[in-house]
Formats: structure tokens, C-alpha cells, sequence
């Protein structure tokens, strides 16, 4: 049983994973636009949770009423005024000045909240647990961010094949140039493409802070983890994320089980075997 | 109706890059001088502006030239320092002989690395060579030989290898340096001016155009991948020779020597020689003048580099290029016609 | 009345220019061929009106209004219409999703999904099935439908005999003849020249990124015609 108990621990830490791949997901799927800055977007996340908190008492589950719409207008802004602007000029400026503006909120943090460590708490569910049948414990956190990760993920589904919207994210995706021929507004769908993703982001930032201690510095293996979710189950399918970081979180588990240091490097070890076996992930969509 | 060719030659050197090569040749002999003219502190910072120098050479090349963007090239960086530190304290290999031997070994580990991220591409590729030094680091950390996470340090005995006395040591370490330095700016610039300069040039320009002309796209990049791989190790193993300690953060940390270096290469000007060293000189400028201000000097770099991004895209050198059309290294070919064609008019 | 009109209309590509001076007047309801040989810039001139190439303001006049300049998702709102050159169909999309997604701009007119399948019936027996399914000429009527779905005053039609069998090629002139003859605009780049005289009133015919000659199909020099296309 204690291999069964790994593998559902580890598949629910994959619904986390999940969860900080889906904006990474989005912007690269809807513009092709890998932000180096992502993981940092998800620690600016959790400090923008830990202010409102702290403003106005509101638990941190709550104070999502907050960071969700002020990441939004965040992301809409910055795709809008700074990032639409990159897309035309091939791969170094996207990649450039996501990479500034990483070492901008990385250092802005440090600059306005010092090195330290913080935690977002909301109390109790941070270590309540559920027996199941068989004898497994598994944590209500873990279980209650998992089924955040797949509606989440439904919820995108939906809007990808059920709307107007959706429709029209998936023609830019296809084919920028044509979608203009439509009458489609690149730049504003975009710029709401990335706040979409924001909000994801916002959600997985408070998310994570409440359940692990974050502090400035804590951006980039945010975004190496929800890379590897994404590469692992391939680029273009909202699904495959989820089982990408899935296959992620149980492969960290295994390695935990074997040693608590071998964690993070059994993941990372577990993502390159598959990249040299299966380049393009389990469930790859996108065409280039 | 047909009209003659007139017979022409290639050139290479420009009026701007024979005064430049005289100016180059007189700073060299200015900065080869100075441990008797400078103090300890002085060849410490001329030797950092020496590494960084080398090291945003070869980011550049492989970036701005083979267009392979990485991330990760710290790992060698801290391949190479750890090479250093396991043959000098575990197997008591002489120090000079740890040196030449690190960066062979760094291309050696790059070769099985670029079987993994040469599968993807862009700016997916930048981001699995920084899994590739996460690894790197995360191994490091976990071996007890290599001082897990602690790391490790120099000892008394393998300083004194290089020489007994502090003076002379602090000497040898800068000339060595120096060396290094220009040896790797040297090897690029050569690079560059060969048939295999003008294929990578042709591959950064059009992947697709180069290969139907015949470049072996793979093959170039591969070799470029490791060569550059094999000299950051080199350059990493002379920078914590002068540290005397390395740990996995240290010697894999991206802040350090990918962070800096892509801000100098892309401030200054990708895809040009010139461009690194003025990047290079910006960001010691930069961090000399803001030095009382923490990490705010970051942010305006940071800032810096999004605007030039924007703006001006082959940095500033580029900015220099496009006004004034000058090269000082030269790498470019121009027709000229030769002498004896411009009697024989008819 | 003149629904388009370009002026002095030049085009570049980074630093190679494609059109020089182009002088072109569509009236309304007129059907307009553009001929030439490969690279003479007929599509350079349909992506210029369209917007995608940016054009001076006063270059490009569109009822009266100069549009050069402006984003082509606003030149489709103002009434004009692109079948791209190789259909351009989102293949992620099914048929019936490429043309709703037609009518994104919401323009008001007669053409609606119904319509569009009583125009091409087969499409509605395809319509759930994704877009790159269907073979060329089916293909060729969706990029039709879809943009009509957005009601343009003016349709600029590509190539549209790109790469298909003549049967189908009669097929789709013989739907062309009934989008026409409901008072659209149409102005017609084509390789095939009888089709393209055909099909309109007027042609005019570019030779490398110029204006070589204009007439109308009904009443032409043959011998003039060849001269310009081939620039002898």
C-alpha cells in the first residue's frame, strides 16, 4: 500500500503543478510567448495575497476576491503596453524582456520585502486530512487544490470550445495573420489572453502560499516545475498539463520516498528522461 | 549586349579596425603591465572585467550567432570550478594541470546535455539548458566528495603550487586570466572570420536557407554547443581558483553568470564582437556608480535591457553600426576592385 | 459609385518595393480582375487594401473614407472581406466554427450561416468536421463562406483557382456568379486570365509591382494584353 500511498500524493501535488502550468500554457499556446517571468508572476501572486491579507483580515482563500482582479489588470496592462509589443521581432525579445522584467520583480520583492521567508495561513485545512478506503491518508489541502487544477481546467476547456471568445483563441492560435482578416483585434485578445492567464496564476500564487513558505527568490523553480508539467504533457492541450504535472508530482514522490533530497532532482530527472524519449510529450496539439 | 566583370579582391580590414587594432594593441600592453603598476585590487577587477568579457563572448556566439539562447550556461561555469577543486583536493593533480583539464571536461559533459535540450526549441530550449544546471547544482549539492552543500574549498598547499609568495600569486592569477580572456575573445573572433563564421551567421539569419545551401545546421551548432561549453568551464575553473571556495549556489548561480552576462551581451549589442565589451564596461560603470544602492542597480538594469529590447534591439553597438557603418573587428568581407582593372577602360 | 479607389498606392517589404504608384478604381457592384505573372504584386495590392501592408492614408480610399493605414480588423468592420490566397482555413476549427468565426466583426447584411449552406450545400453536410478535412475545393468554398459571413460591401478574392481541378474551378465561378449578381463587390486576383475575363467588366494587369495596362473584358487588344503581362 505504501506505493499507492506515493502515488496519490504525488498525483495531487501534480494538481499544484498543473495549476502553475496552465498561464505558462496559455500565453505560449495563444501567442507564443514563453514568460521567463511566469514563476516570479506566481511568487508576486502569494505577496499580493499576504498584503491583502494583512490590509483587511480577509482569510487567504478570500482575499482571492482581491488578487485575482488586480493580477488581471495586471497581465491585460502589461501584454497590452510592454509584451504586445515583442512578438513581431522573433525569439530573442519576448525571452529578453520576460527575463527583465523576472529580475525586476525579483528584486523589487527583495528590494520591499526583504529576504525573509513568509506563509500565507488559512488555518485548519492546511493539515487536515480524509481517510480513505485502504488506509491512505491523503491531505484535504492537496485534495482541495487538485479539484481547484481541474475546474480550472474544465472551465478553459469550456471557454476554448464553447465560446465566441474561446473561438476566437483558437483561430489567433492557429493563424495570427488570417484571425486579423476576420476582424479579430490581435492586441486586445492578447492582452486578455495573458490576463486569463493571470488569473490562473493569481489563484496558484495564493494557492501555493499558503502551503509552502515563499520569499523573493522562489520564482524560478516556479517556473522550471510548471515547464516541465507543460513540456512533459505536451504543448497545446489543457488536459495534457494536467497529467504532465501529474506525472511530475508522482515522479517527485518516488524520489522523496527514496530520499527527501532527491525530490526536486527526481523531477527534473524524470523530465529530461522523457524529453529525450518523447520530445513532444505525451499529448502534444500544438503545430508550430 | 555584354558587359565585363572587373576583376575584384575580398578585404577584410576596415580603415576603423586597423586604428582600432593599434589602440587594442596599446591597451593590451597597458594591461599586461599592470601588476607592476597597479595594486591587488586593481588586477581583481581588471581580471573580473576579463572573465565576464569572455564569458558574454560566448554567450553571444552561441546566441547571437548559432541563435541557440541558453540559460544554463552557468552550469559549466560551475563544472568547471568544481572540476578544478575535485582534481586539485581529491586526486592532487598540479593546479595549473586541474586548470587545462576543466574545460575539456566541461565540453565533454555538454555533449550528453545537448542530446536533451537539442530537442527543443527557442525560448523552450533557453529553459531546459536551466534545467540542465539545476540538475548540475542539485548533484553537487547531494555529493559528499564534492562537499554536498557546503562545497568546497582551496587549500593552503594547491595556492602554493601556483607560487609560495602572495605577490607573485596574485600576479600569475591575473596573467592567467588575462590570458584565458583573450585567448576565448580571440578564438570567437577567428571563429567568426572563418567559412564557419559566415555559416553561423547564415544559420542565425535563416535556419532553413543556410541548410538548402548546403550547412550542416546540426553539426555546426553541436560543434559550437560544446566548443563554447568547454571554455566557460575554463573560464569557471579560473574564477573560483581566485574565489578559493565554491558551493552548488555559488558555482551554478544564474544571477551571477547568466543574469550579468545576457545584460551586457544584449546592452551592448548581440551579434557583434564590440558589443560585449561595452556591455561589460556599462554594467562595471553601473555597479561602481550604484554600488551604495543594493539591488536597485538590478532593477535598472533589468529596466535597461527591456528598453533596449524595445528600442533598440541590437544594442548599442547595433545603434552604432546602422549610424556609422563601422566594424572594429573585422569579420565582414567587402568586394574591391583590384588596381589594375581601372586603366583598361574602353 | 467608386467604392474603391487607390492612389499612387506603393508597397515595401523592408526595403524592396512591390508596387509602384498603382492607380485602381472599383465601382459598386462592379466585378474587377487583377492579372499578372508570379511577383507581379496582385497580392502585394489585395493585402495593401486589406490593411496588412501598411499603406499610406490617402493611398487607399474606400467609399469616399481613406483607409490606408488602418488595422485590417477595422478595415473588415468598414465592409471589406479577404479570401486568402490558399484558402487560410483554421484547421484547429471545425467548418462550421471557421465560418462563425467570419462573422466575428458582427456586420449587418443578408448573409448569415444559413444562407452560406444554401450557397454551398455540401458544407453543411461537412460542417462539423474540422476544416482541414475537406479537400480543396470544399476547402475553397468555406474561405468563401466565411467571408461573407461578415457582409463585406467589397470582397477581394485570391487566387481562388489555386492548386484546384477545373470542375471545381467552374463550380466555385458558377457560386461566385451568384455572390456577384446579389450587388457585391468583387475584385478578382487571378493566374487563370480566361477565368478572371470571365468573371468581370474590367481588368487590369501588373506587371512587376506596376500598373501595364487596363480595359474592359468584353472589348480588348489580345496581342496588348500579352505585351503588358509578359512586360515586352
Amino acid at each position: 500500500m505504501e506505493w499507492l500511498n506515493i502515488f496519490i500524493q504525488g498525483a495531487l501535488l501534480g494538481g499544484f503543478y498543473a495549476l502553475f502550468a496552465i498561464g505558462l500554457s496559455m500565453s505560449f499556446g495563444i501567442m507564443r510567448l514563453v514568460n521567463i517571468a511566469h514563476g516570479d508572476f506566481i511568487v508576486l501572486a502569494a505577496y499580493v495575497g499576504m498584503i491583502a491579507v494583512q490590509s483587511t483580515g480577509l482569510s487567504p482563500f478570500l482575499s482571492l476576491v482581491i488578487v485575482v482582479p488586480v493580477m488581471f489588470v495586471l497581465g491585460y496592462a502589461l501584454q497590452r503596453g510592454l509584451l504586445n509589443f515583442t512578438l513581431n521581432g522573433g525569439l530573442l525579445p519576448p525571452l529578453l524582456v520576460t527575463f527583465g522584467i523576472s529580475v525586476i520583480i525579483q528584486n523589487g520583492l527583495l528590494q520591499g520585502f526583504g529576504a525573509y521567508d513568509h506563509r500565507l495561513q488559512e488555518g485548519a485545512i492546511e493539515t487536515a486530512s480524509l481517510r480513505l478506503p485502504g488506509g491512505i491518508d491523503v491531505g484535504v489541502y492537496p485534495l482541495v487544490v487538485f479539484a481547484v487544477a481541474v475546474l480550472g481546467i474544465g472551465a478553459l476547456q469550456l471557454l476554448f470550445y464553447g465560446t465566441r471568445l474561446g473561438r476566437a483563441f483558437r483561430a489567433v492560435s492557429d493563424d495570427a495573420d488570417t484571425a486579423e482578416l476576420m476582424g479579430i483585434d490581435n492586441r486586445k485578445l492578447y492582452a486578455l489572453a495573458f490576463g486569463i492567464a493571470m488569473v490562473f496564476t493569481a489563484i496558484a500564487g495564493v494557492l501555493f502560499g499558503i502551503r509552502t513558505i515563499f520569499d523573493p527568490a522562489a520564482g524560478p523553480i516556479r517556473l522550471i516545475l510548471a515547464f516541465e508539467a507543460v513540456i512533459i504533457g505536451g504543448l497545446g492541450s489543457f488536459w495534457g498539463t494536467l497529467i504532465g504535472g501529474m506525472v511530475l508530482g508522482i515522479a517527485q514522490a518516488v524520489g522523496a520516498a527514496i530520499n527527501p533530497n532527491w525530490q526536486i532532482l527526481a523531477g527534473h530527472v524524470a523530465f529530461l528522461v522523457i524529453l529525450i524519449l518523447r520530445p513532444s510529450g505525451l499529448f502534444p496539439r500544438t503545430r508550430d | 549586349m555584354v558587359s565585363t566583370v572587373e576583376a575584384v579582391r575580398v578585404e577584410r580590414a576596415t580603415k576603423a579596425s586597423r586604428i582600432f587594432a593599434l589602440v587594442a594593441a596599446v591597451s593590451l600592453a597597458a594591461l599586461v603591465s599592470l601588476p607592476w603598476w597597479g595594486d591587488a585590487g586593481d588586477m581583481r577587477l581588471i581580471a573580473e572585467m576579463a572573465y565576464y568579457v569572455a564569458l558574454a563572448q560566448l554567450w553571444n556566439l552561441l546566441a547571437g550567432y548559432a541563435g541557440l539562447v541558453s540559460v544554463g550556461q552557468q552550469a559549466y561555469v560551475g563544472l568547471g570550478g568544481y572540476m578544478l577543486f575535485y582534481l586539485t583536493g581529491v586526486w592532487n593533480l598540479n593546479v595549473y594541470v586541474a586548470v587545462l583539464l576543466a574545460g575539456p571536461f566541461a565540453g565533454l559533459m555538454a555533449i550528453p546535455v545537448s542530446f536533451a535540450v537539442f530537442r527543443l526549441r527557442g525560448a523552450y530550449f533557453a529553459i531546459g539548458t536551466w534545467v540542465v544546471s539545476e540538475v548540475f547544482a542539485l548533484l553537487a549539492s547531494l555529493i559528499t566528495v564534492l562537499g554536498a552543500g557546503s562545497g568546497l574549498s582551496l587549500t593552503v598547499p594547491i595556492l602554493q603550487e601556483i607560487s609560495p609568495d602572495r605577490d607573485t600569486r596574485d600576479t600569475l592569477l591575473y596573467l592567467m586570466t588575462l590570458a584565458a580572456a583573450l585567448f576565448v575573445v580571440g578564438i570567437v573572433y577567428l571563429l567568426l572570420r572563418s567559412r564557419h563564421g559566415l555559416a553561423l551567421t547564415a544559420i542565425r539569419d535563416s535556419e532553413p536557407a543556410s541548410a538548402s545551401l548546403g550547412v550542416n545546421t546540426f553539426r555546426t551548432k553541436f560543434i559550437v554547443y560544446i566548443a563554447t561549453a568547454a571554455c566557460t568551464g575554463l573560464i569557471g575553473a579560473l574564477i573560483f581558483l581566485q574565489k578559493l571556495r565554491i558551493s552548488p549556489e555559488a558555482g551554478f548561480s544564474i544571477n551571477d553568470w547568466t543574469v550579468v552576462v545576457i545584460f551586457m551581451v544584449v546592452i551592448g549589442g548581440i551579434g557583434t564582437i564590440e558589443g560585449p565589451f561595452i556591455g561589460m564596461l556599462i554594467y562595471i560603470v553601473l555597479r561602481e556608480l550604484l554600488a551604495d544602492y543594493g539591488t536597485y542597480y538590478l532593477i535598472l538594469l533589468g529596466l535597461i535591457a527591456i528598453v533596449i529590447m524595445l528600442k533598440a534591439p541590437s544594442g548599442l553597438w547595433g545603434w552604432v553600426i546602422q549610424r556609422y557603418n563601422l566594424q572594429l573587428f573585422p569579420v565582414g568581407r567587402r568586394l574591391v576592385p583590384t588596381r589594375s582593372q581601372e586603366s583598361a577602360k574602353s | 459609385m467608386t467604392l474603391l479607389r487607390t492612389q499612387n498606392l506603393s508597397a515595401f517589404y523592408g526595403d524592396f518595393q512591390a508596387l509602384f504608384d498603382i492607380n485602381v478604381t472599383v465601382e459598386e457592384r462592379e466585378t474587377v480582375a487583377i492579372i499578372g505573372a508570379n511577383g507581379a504584386g496582385k497580392t502585394t495590392f489585395l493585402r495593401s487594401v486589406a490593411g496588412v501592408l501598411l499603406a499610406a492614408p490617402d493611398a487607399v480610399v474606400f467609399d469616399g473614407q481613406p483607409i490606408g493605414g488602418k488595422q485590417p480588423h477595422d478595415i473588415v468592420r468598414l465592409g471589406i472581406a479577404m479570401v486568402p490566397e490558399g484558402r487560410r482555413l483554421f484547421p484547429s476549427l471545425s467548418v462550421e466554427e471557421n465560418l462563425s468565426l467570419g462573422a466575428h466583426s458582427e456586420r449587418a447584411g443578408p448573409w448569415n450561416l444559413k444562407r452560406v449552406y444554401e450557397l454551398f450545400p455540401r458544407l453543411y453536410e461537412l460542417r462539423r468536421l474540422p476544416a482541414p478535412s475537406l479537400s480543396g475545393g470544399q476547402q475553397q468554398m468555406a474561405a468563401i463562406g466565411r467571408a461573407l459571413m461578415s457582409n463585406p460591401r467589397l470582397l477581394l478574392c485570391d487566387e481562388l483557382s489555386l492548386g484546384l481541378a477545373p470542375v471545381v474551378i467552374r463550380d466555385i465561378y458558377q457560386c461566385l456568379g451568384v455572390i456577384t449578381a446579389e450587388g457585391t463587390t468583387v475584385v478578382l486576383v487571378e493566374q487563370d486570365i480566361n477565368r478572371a475575363l470571365d468573371a468581370s467588366a474590367r481588368f487590369y494587369c501588373f506587371q512587376e509591382g506596376r500598373l501595364a495596362l487596363t480595359a474592359p473584358t468584353k472589348d480588348f487588344d489580345r496581342a496588348a494584353l500579352t505585351a503588358a503581362y509578359f512586360g515586352m
